[in-house]
């Protein structure tokens, strides 16, 4: 690997293996299979189990039917967050493949969000898109592209095409010359020791000084708990994409390259494994 | 044929060392050596000091700085031991007036020596005692004379003329004459003096001479050199007060041309002459008659100079042109308004600024070249000091109030008066260092003397750091006396002013005092009365109000030291902030899309801005980006390894894009038809994309389509022209056919979302991603457009070989007219306007956008061309030549076919991605001549013309240029500063030991120096720093081959050898002079392992015979081809080839790129061509590619080394005969 656009490629193809299995209290007309799949990490889980969905009806009466969700150790999976997000969050230390419950019934109000169709997730990945692109160009850059480019930026995900797609989405990653980055960095901090769904805030790419903001700078000043102390033992992992970056890669280059495909970075701090 | 027989391989041990083997070998074959000489310049300096753009200044203090616009930091003068007032600079030098009122010019440092020949002729008569002697007739010339033979000039009489020049070597003798070595010590014959030589003895030869020459040079470079007084001793002293350069487009002849203006304390305006590159200080000060009293002088790049008078008017020099570059007489402006005089302009290309003695701002507005004096006056906002117009009409300025540096943002050709001002921030490199020692005060003492030495550097930087504590003294710092009584000098101050060498303090001053000398010195310049000009600086005071800020001391002139008031020690202000004096943006080139930093301060101690270089960004090789690229390989293995037979969740699907294009149709009448196109993309499951392209069409009313196949599509290439924004796509099939599918799209946008498109298409189903490889063959369009292709072993198989028209070309962003390759991934190209470029590694730019792109390595990169269109006209017995032409007369203002209609009006830049930079103007450096204005005269029309006009002569022409200008981007870095003509790089052959020395580069300067760059590798590709090799004559062309065999091209057509390179002397040692073919010119030469191909002006293509290792430069020249334009001849000793016209089944094609069929060891001229794209191209490297199939090059390793008779794998033709030329011939 020499250049950073195969780098894009890395984070577009990546794949978690995963096995659906049927919750155990879901009536079934016969035993249902497990069934397995290669998810998208990029991906969300309600735009890319269509396939799980008719493989476990099949074996289900029409009227036990209902919204489907699903679950990990216990954790229902939020299907608006990103695969790989809810992955590296959750199962980044589990064996794989990943297993994941599938229910149909007592679908989790206070957790979930429904998804009644394709469209909800659309419009929650495009309004995604449009935040980031807020913060990084006061939204100049989606606002002057056409529907047909926001329709296929959608496709592009949808149908997993990363030129599709990437055709787009390069208008999103520039910047002006005279500029050393984007005006905020569009990012997410998850951490499942937390009440509180995410971190969010405003963080330039460039310090005053004009110096490059890292990793690093951004984890010191939104989520000082993360980092280790200069001398102490390292406790939690830095997650994007289910690779560490260093704490001194810059976070503009992070945002260019790791960003999601709705443009956030975003980032999990779950606790250094214990061997 | 005998030399077919030796061994066609050599190492390159039985090159380096045998050069006197050379000899006797050169010797008996009756080899001229026309030139001896050490290794001229072969002193490897680094690379150049100077940024090629810099921004001069001058504090308060007289101390001169440059600002780079690559930069941040003002950077002191090195080698300034003096103050200066006024600096006014070009690209290539700066003049100043310094405190000692005399000229100063700092002529910047370069690789390439400024160098000049001094000629002198030996004659003789023979005599029938002593043949050829010394004994003349009486009537006869001397004996040592110039050309004319009537001066006499011995050898030893001819002296240099200035202490800034030397004598590169002794005195020898030319032994060329006219391209052509002559026999026995460069005699020339005749039969008379004064007559027609000849190289030939005859019998009634009576008379000989030749010619002894010599080089001088120039060697105060990046120092101030004095320019002579130009004082009477009988006449009062009147020193100069104002000067300005300029004048730099008004012609090129001599090289580097400059008008150097000045104005002296009694209001005289002078003129240098004779200043050019060549001859940096000119010859002599030419009092130029005002009108008035003239105070400021401002003379732009081209026709304009305008004066401030001393009444307030501006005075306006009318009649600039090539011919007069003095001009012919003044106009004057009056100032905006009576009250307010002028005090100070400035002039551009097309444009005068102007401050009044109220210190406003105003634009002139309406001026050119037609009209130099304008039409009014606009007020601009801001208060200043000065005002000075850089290069492109760019503009800056110096505050009133604080002194600053103001850039003026905005200035575009269609806005000259820009928009804002803004100030530089940009520190002193020295404010962020202070290193100032006592003892670099004693070596700034050494310096009060009127000669500026060259090694300053060591005193100067800290010298300043000191008078920079000196602005700011504390309460507890003694004053002592000196420091009152004598201040004018900085240097005395800070002496004093630091406190701590008091008595070096009083040493230094002592030093000044004691020695007064005939011109006023810097140090001994204490009291003003002694300073007749310091009288008219105080009075500016008066004619400005006062209302100058309160920090400031009241006397601020327009000069700087001159006024520097007895109060030094009063707070010139706490702060860091320099306060300037005088800027001078002559040789700050700022560009339209470039991004300053000269506008944010830059933070404590943070090193300086990272200049662009090539030695492996940081970015790539930073520990972060290793890790991620690591991390996720191994993240994939992880998840996906023992999980590929997994079901995708998502199923690959067919995805079609379609739109709207037009087609050139294949049915003629030929013509634009509108179509749609769908370009159908699937993946197939081996994860493989492939795609086709549909073109629906209609015709006669019937639906039609044809449809193309990405993975066989070998090109696509841009067809920029005035109108519209086209592309070819060929396949093997229809290069064959010389017939592209032609599509044009409606916008530029479109077109390039299409190309880029398309391409990404053509490069997955082909599976080409990211930077070529090392081998990769590049080639370049008419347009400028850069293709590569990369090379199958096929393709240079002695068998089978892959036929050229089935070689893919992907596009690379740039501009460049020419490229060169070498196998260790060195690329370096040449644009239009002879920029260097080296290779970055990156690749896609200008229209590849995105995943067609590299993240990195891509930067911004333009040219410059020239478009031509001649103006016409027959002579008439009534109004003499007139554009009134005969009804079957071409048109007045044509191109020069005179075919089409050409108006100045009505001609576009070539493309629309060209816009122009430049109003015409005649050029007169067409072939065969011109006249004053610029006229060629000819019989009729069309003929070939001259220069002169004769009784014969009823049509002339002349030929007008105008600049355009194109900006794109690519994978290319420029390699400053010197412009290039051609360039070369080392082939490296499958059997090169690859390690360990630098790798081999030659080029040629624009104006024909030659050149090689050191310290070039894969890691470092641009290399260090040029070698000058010294020539007798300018050259064209230059290729070095496989074994450091150096061969090049003079601009008189003939070849010479260098002897002697090695990479231990990369230089080598002499040129050996090769005749060229018989009757022809030669333009360019190619060196590859062995072979030794070279071209001539009329196209046709020769083969060195007999070249063999003892005897490099071969023995004669034999015919191979006609019809080619360009040759490159790889590492393989394989020979590429741009044909001129190729036939093909719709067309001939232009520009075709063909190889050479059946080379073989024992043939190396080989037996036809195989015709490859074509279809307008310019240029082609072979130069990289020594990839071979194995088989082939274990035989040619067998035949090569043992020299016995391979397998000849076709019938060997007889070699050496001219009608084997069964080239691309037509016509």
């Amino acid at each position: 690997m020499t250049d950073d656009k195969d780098v894009l490629r890395d984070v577009w193809f990546g794949r978690i293996p995963t096995c659906f299995t049927l919750y155990q209290d879901e009536i079934t007309e016969r035993e249902a299979e497990p069934y397995y799949l290669l998810l998208p990490r990029v991906s969300y889980l309600t735009l890319v189990t269509d396939k799980v969905k008719k493989h476990f009806q099949k074996v289900m009466r029409q009227e036990d039917i209902s919204e489907i969700w699903f679950e990990y150790e216990g954790t229902p999976l939020k299907w608006h967050y990103p695969i790989g997000l809810l992955f590296d969050l959750l199962a980044s230390s589990s064996a794989l493949p990943w297993n994941i419950t599938v229910h149909f019934k007592s679908f989790p109000e206070k957790d979930l969000l429904h998804c009644p169709s394709k469209d909800a997730i659309e419009a929650h990945f495009m309004s995604c898109v449009k935040e980031a692109d807020a913060l990084k160009h006061k939204s100049q850059v989606i606002n002057e592209m056409q529907k047909k480019d926001h329709k296929q930026l959608w496709m592009g995900l949808q149908n997993d095409r990363f030129d599709q797609f990437w055709a787009i989405n390069r208008k999103l990653m520039e910047y002006p010359a005279e500029e050393n980055g984007f005006r905020y960095i569009p990012f997410r901090i998850y951490q499942t020791t937390t009440e509180r769904p995410f971190i969010q805030k405003l963080f330039r790419p460039v310090a005053a000084d004009g110096q490059l903001h890292t990793l690093g700078d951004l984890l010191k000043e939104v989520c000082p708990s993360a980092v280790a102390p200069e001398d102490g033992e390292k406790k939690n992992q830095v997650m994007i994409h289910g690779i560490e970056p260093m704490l001194e890669t810059p976070l503009q280059w992070l945002s260019e390259h790791l960003s999601y495909p709705d443009n956030f970075l975003h980032i999990s701090i779950i606790p250094q494994p214990t061997d | 044929m005998s030399c077919h027989f030796l061994p066609r391989l050599w190492t390159l041990m039985s090159l380096s060392n045998s050069p006197r083997k050379w000899q006797a070998v050169s010797n008996r074959q009756n080899w001229q050596r026309t030139l001896t000489r050490p290794p001229a310049s072969s002193s490897p300096r680094a690379a150049a000091a100077m940024p090629n753009s810099v921004l001069w200044a001058v504090d308060l203090f007289g101390k001169v700085y440059t600002l780079s616009t690559a930069g941040q930091y003002w950077e002191l003068c090195r080698d300034s031991p003096l103050e200066f007032k006024r600096v006014s600079a070009t690209t290539q030098c700066c003049w100043g007036i310094a405190c000692d009122n005399q000229v100063y010019v700092f002529v910047c440092a370069s690789d390439v020596p400024i160098r000049r020949r001094e000629e002198a002729y030996e004659n003789q008569r023979w005599n029938p005692v002593g043949g050829f002697c010394e004994k003349f007739l009486p009537s006869d010339r001397w004996q040592w004379s110039d050309v004319s033979g009537l001066q006499h000039r011995p050898l030893d009489g001819v002296a240099l003329p200035s202490r800034h020049w030397e004598w590169e070597s002794d005195w020898y003798v030319d032994e060329n004459f006219g391209g052509e070595p002559t026999e026995k010590g460069g005699w020339t014959y005749a039969i008379d003096f004064p007559a027609t030589y000849t190289r030939d003895k005859k019998w009634n030869s009576c008379v000989r001479r030749r010619r002894w020459i010599r080089y001088r040079r120039y060697k105060s470079r990046d120092t101030w050199a004095k320019i002579p007084s130009k004082e009477d001793p009988k006449q009062l002293p009147d020193p100069f007060n104002d000067l300005s350069v300029g004048g730099w487009e008004i012609t090129d002849e001599p090289v580097g041309r400059l008008s150097v203006w000045a104005v002296s304390l009694q209001g005289k305006v002078w003129y240098r002459e004779d200043v050019s590159h060549p001859n940096p200080e000119g010859s002599s000060w030419s009092l130029v008659d005002t009108p008035g009293e003239a105070v400021q002088i401002s003379c732009g790049p081209h026709d304009l100079l305008w004066v401030t008078l001393w009444e307030g008017q501006a005075l306006v020099r009318e009649g600039i042109n090539r011919n007069s570059p003095k001009g012919s007489s003044w106009s004057i402006v009056e100032p905006p308004a009576s009250e307010n005089g002028i005090v100070h302009v400035s002039v551009g290309v097309g444009v005068v600024w102007a401050i009044t003695k109220d210190r406003k701002v105003w634009f002139r507005r309406g001026v050119n070249s037609h009209n130099p004096c304008g039409t009014s006056w606009i007020e601009m906002v801001g208060d200043m000091m000065m005002v000075n117009v850089g290069l492109n009409d760019q503009v800056w300025g110096i505050g009133c109030e604080d002194r600053a540096v103001y850039f003026r943002q905005g200035v575009t050709q269609s806005e000259l008066s820009g928009k804002t001002w803004k100030a530089i921030v940009a520190s002193r490199e020295s404010d962020r260092s202070h290193s100032g020692s006592s003892s670099s005060l004693l070596s700034a003492g050494c310096f009060f003397g009127d000669e500026v030495r060259g090694s300053g550097e060591s005193c100067a930087p800290s010298d300043t750091d000191a008078s920079l504590e000196a602005d700011r003294p504390g309460p507890d710092q003694p004053v002592p006396a000196e420091s009152v009584d004598g201040p004018r000098n900085p240097r005395d101050s800070l002496a004093s002013g630091t406190g701590r060498t008091p008595e070096l303090a009083v040493e230094v001053a002592g030093l000044a005092t004691q020695t007064p000398g005939p011109e006023p010195r810097p140090g001994a310049a204490s009291t003003p009365a002694e300073l007749p000009w310091t009288n008219i600086d105080l009075k500016e005071p008066k004619r400005a109000p006062s209302h100058s800020a309160a920090s400031f001391p009241e006397t601020t002139g327009l000069s700087s030291l001159g006024l520097l008031p007895l109060g030094l020690e009063e707070p010139y202000g706490a702060d860091d902030h320099p306060l300037w004096a005088w800027v001078s943006g002559g040789g700050c080139a700022v560009e339209a899309h470039a991004v300053l930093k000269w506008f944010t301060v830059q933070s404590g101690l943070s090193p300086p801005v990272q200049t662009l270089s090539l030695s492996i960004m940081p970015a790539q090789t930073a520990a972060w980006r290793k890790q991620i690229f690591q991390q996720l390989t191994e993240r994939t293995k992880r998840e996906l390894e023992h999980f590929r037979h997994y079901e995708q969740a998502v199923e690959q699907s067919v995805w079609v894009k379609t739109g709207a294009l037009q087609w050139w149709c294949d049915w003629k009448p030929h013509k634009w038809v509108d179509v749609r196109v769908a370009l159908e993309q699937f993946t197939g499951l081996d994860g493989a994309r492939d795609s086709i392209l549909f073109i629906y069409y209609v015709v006669h009313e019937e639906k039609k389509y044809i449809h193309v196949f990405l993975n066989e599509v070998t090109v696509l290439v841009p067809v920029l022209n005035e109108t519209k924004h086209s592309f070819a796509l060929y396949t093997s099939e229809r290069t064959r056919q010389r017939w592209p599918v032609h599509l044009a799209a409606a916008t530029e946008q479109d077109m390039n979302d299409w190309l880029a498109l398309l391409n990404l298409s053509c490069c997955e189903s082909r599976r080409v991603h990211g930077r070529p490889s090392p081998q990769a063959i590049w080639s370049i369009t008419c347009k400028g457009d850069i293709f590569v292709s990369e090379p199958s072993p096929d393709l240079e198989a002695s068998e089978h070989m892959l036929p050229c028209d089935q070689m893919f070309w992907r596009q690379m962003g740039g501009h460049l007219r020419v490229v060169e390759a070498n196998g260790r991934g060195v690329v370096w190209g040449i644009g239009y306007d002879h920029t260097a470029w080296v290779y970055t590694g990156g690749y896609g730019g200008g229209c590849f956008q995105g995943l067609a792109s590299s993240t990195s390595n891509i930067y911004t990169q333009s040219d410059v061309k020239c478009v031509y269109i001649y103006e016409n006209q027959r002579w008439n017995p009534v109004t003499g030549y007139s554009s009134r032409g005969l009804p079957t007369d071409r048109y007045m203002w044509s191109d020069a076919s005179g075919l089409h209609e050409c108006t100045k009006a009505g001609t576009k830049p070539p493309s629309l991605q060209w816009t122009w930079v430049s109003d015409w103007s005649v050029d007169f450096s067409v072939p065969g001549g011109t006249d004053q204005e610029g006229w060629q005269y000819a019989s009729d029309f069309p003929a070939s013309y001259h220069g002169y006009k004769t009784m014969k002569d009823f049509v002339r022409r002349r030929c007008w240029a105008r600049k355009c200008k194109l900006v794109t981007s690519g994978p290319w870095l420029e390699v400053a500063p010197i412009a290039l003509g051609d360039v070369s790089i080392i082939p490296e052959s499958p059997s090169t030991d690859r390690s360990g020395h630098s790798i081999a580069l030659w080029a040629v300067s624009d104006k024909g120096d030659v050149l090689c760059r050191l310290g070039v590798s894969e890691l470092n590709p641009a290399g260090s720093s040029w070698l000058h090799v010294g020539t007798d004559q300018p050259f064209t062309s230059v290729s070095i081959g496989a074994c450091h065999q150096v061969w090049a091209v003079a601009r008189d057509g003939s070849a010479f050898y260098r002897g002697s390179v090695s990479p231990a002397q990369p230089a080598g040692d002499c040129w050996y002079h090769i005749p060229s073919p018989p009757k022809q010119r030669l333009k360019q030469v190619s060196v590859g392992q062995t072979s030794v191909y070279a071209l001539d002006e009329n196209g046709n293509l020769w083969y060195r015979q007999g070249v063999t290792p003892s005897y490099p430069q071969g023995s004669s020249w034999e015919h191979v081809s006609n019809n080619v334009c360009r040759v490159s001849v790889g590492p393989l000793d394989q020979v590429w080839i741009i044909a001129n016209k190729v036939p093909g089944s719709h067309s001939l094609s232009r520009g075709t790129v063909c190889h050479r069929t059946g080379v073989q060891p024992r043939q190396p001229k080989g037996q036809g061509w195989d015709y490859g794209i074509g279809g307008g191209w310019d240029h082609i490297s072979v130069r990289a590619n020594a990839t071979r199939a194995l088989r082939s090059r274990s035989q040619e390793t067998a035949t090569g080394w043992s020299g016995e008779p391979g397998l000849p794998s076709t019938p060997s033709r007889a070699a050496g005969a001219p009608h084997e030329a069964r080239g691309p011939v037509c016509c």
